[in-house]
């Protein structure tokens, strides 16, 4: 129950880092929150030969709205135009300043509404988003948050720079699309403009056996309506539904040119209890994971369509 | 080769600069390095709460933290809640009072997560002290007392 014997190197700046690792390349590890690492090198299922600690770093952790060029790209982007206001979140950024930053309260509030899921508060005075996203455990909240978000993902190296779609980035369990020298730095997070003629509402829902476990069952839900009350886009995001976090597509089409009906509510829910590929545990079966997932499918729904539009 | 790190940190308002390897987790330096054995150590991989100090002021499992990362950083313990041996701080006064605690085992976790969390949140409801708590395990007591000690400290402030 002790860490392997490492190298530690406290990173002075984030030139430092990207140097480190791209020297290092696989052996070495970015620590950050800590707060899946280190317990998983406590338990010697990761032995990384070099650990480089982004804490000492200063920069890395911030919550800024702005508007953000040649981020157009996904579905809202291309709707909407190509340079979309957009809340851009330093990776180093702790889960306790999202969870208490009245700017993504206002301007994200399915982050917002999320965060308090999230493990436990000591937890999440230590865990940073960056950590979480890289960690990429499909289990985990954020990831599926973040599909259903359309963020983007900014990735770092000396060599360079490259945004990655958060829909690209998550490749399968605990592996991203991030190249050995690379680190994820900021995440942009494109904000949907709530007019007459166009208004998005989400929800998050999860299911655990204790608050702050992992969840058996969890679902980000995302909504737009045109000024007609008819669905223009949906999206339904599912943790611990497959290797990675997944989306609904298939489901989500059967609310999207609808005015939503119970009906069609039924429908999406009954096509994403099929649709995901939940991995099954000691704690809930396939079986459980699919109904959970169709109930807090049609609940989220529901949710959003009664109680904030 | 062992990699050793000097660090320097202050704990309970002392500074202390002692070297350790960097695999050391900071639970065991301040344990074994220190002396100062009122933080506990439970599950060792960020489960049980048992080991939860305040870093910078917040409440962290000093299990998922490396003794390095305490360097230049200001760390308290259980120990530094009360300079006086024959006065508890009000916070353990509740828990006595209360029966906060059996085997005590999981209380040094849990005081040091309520003084950080009372500071943020010094009038809250039973249900913001039981989410508060979510992190702290305790196999003793079903955490009424627990609840009933905190919201104590509420109606006397």
């Amino acid at each position: 129950m002790k860490p392997a014997a490492f190298k530690y190197i406290a990173a002075q700046s984030l030139e430092h880092a990207l140097t480190l690792k791209a020297e290092y390349g696989d052996e070495a590890k970015f620590l950050a929150g800590g707060q899946s690492l280190v317990p998983a090198m406590n338990l010697r299922v990761a032995k990384p030969g070099v650990l480089v600690d982004l804490n000492p770093i200063t920069g890395l952790g911030f919550v800024e709205s702005r508007i953000k060029a040649g981020l157009g790209i996904g579905n809202w982007g291309l709707a909407r135009d190509d340079n979309p206001q957009s809340l851009i979140l330093g990776a180093m950024t702790r889960y306790r300043t999202l969870e208490r930053s009245a700017e993504i309260a206002a301007q994200c509030p399915l982050l917002h509404e999320t965060m308090p899921h999230v493990a436990h508060p000591q937890i999440r005075n230590r865990g940073t988003l960056g950590g979480n996203l890289a960690h990429a455990d499909p289990a985990s909240e954020l990831p599926a948050v973040m599909l259903v978000l359309n963020a983007q993902f900014k990735a770092q190296s000396v060599r360079g720079e490259r945004w990655i779609a958060a829909c690209d980035f998550f490749t399968t369990i605990f592996t991203t699309a991030l190249a050995t020298d690379e680190m994820l730095t900021e995440i942009a997070i494109p904000l949907p403009t709530n007019s007459d003629a166009s208004r998005t509402r989400t929800c998050f829902m999860e299911i655990a056996r204790r608050r702050g476990d992992y969840a058996m069952m969890g679902v980000a839900v995302s909504i737009t309506l045109n000024a007609a009350g008819v669905c223009t886009d949906a999206k339904l995001g599912y943790l611990n539904a497959g290797d990675t976090p997944v989306l609904a597509t298939q489901a989500a089409q059967a609310l999207i040119g609808q005015t939503i009906s119970d009906a069609h509510i039924q429908t999406a829910a009954a096509i994403a209890h099929d649709e995901i590929q939940p991995p099954g545990n000691m704690h809930a079966s396939v079986a459980f994971q699919r109904h959970l997932a169709g109930v807090l499918t049609r609940r989220a729904i529901k949710e959003i369509l009664d109680f904030r539009f | 080769m062992k990699d050793l790190h000097t660090i320097t940190t202050t704990v309970n308002g002392k500074t202390y600069t002692r070297e350790a390897e960097s695999r050391m987790l900071l639970s065991d330096f301040i344990r074994h390095e220190l002396g100062l054995t009122g933080t506990h150590v439970g599950c060792e991989y960020g489960v049980c709460g048992a080991c939860t100090i305040l870093y910078d002021g917040h409440p962290t499992r000093s299990c998922l933290t490396l003794a390095v990362q305490a360097n230049n950083h200001t760390i308290e313990t259980v120990e530094g809640l009360t300079t006086d041996p024959n006065k508890l701080h009000p916070l353990q006064q509740s828990f006595q009072d209360a029966h906060g605690l059996q085997c005590g085992y999981c209380t040094p976790g849990i005081l040091m997560t309520m003084k950080a969390f009372l500071a943020e949140n010094p009038n809250p409801s039973e249900t913001e002290v039981r989410e508060a708590l979510s992190g702290n395990l305790c196999r003793c007591t079903g955490y009424q007392h627990i609840v009933d000690a905190i919201l104590r400290m509420k109606d006397e402030g």
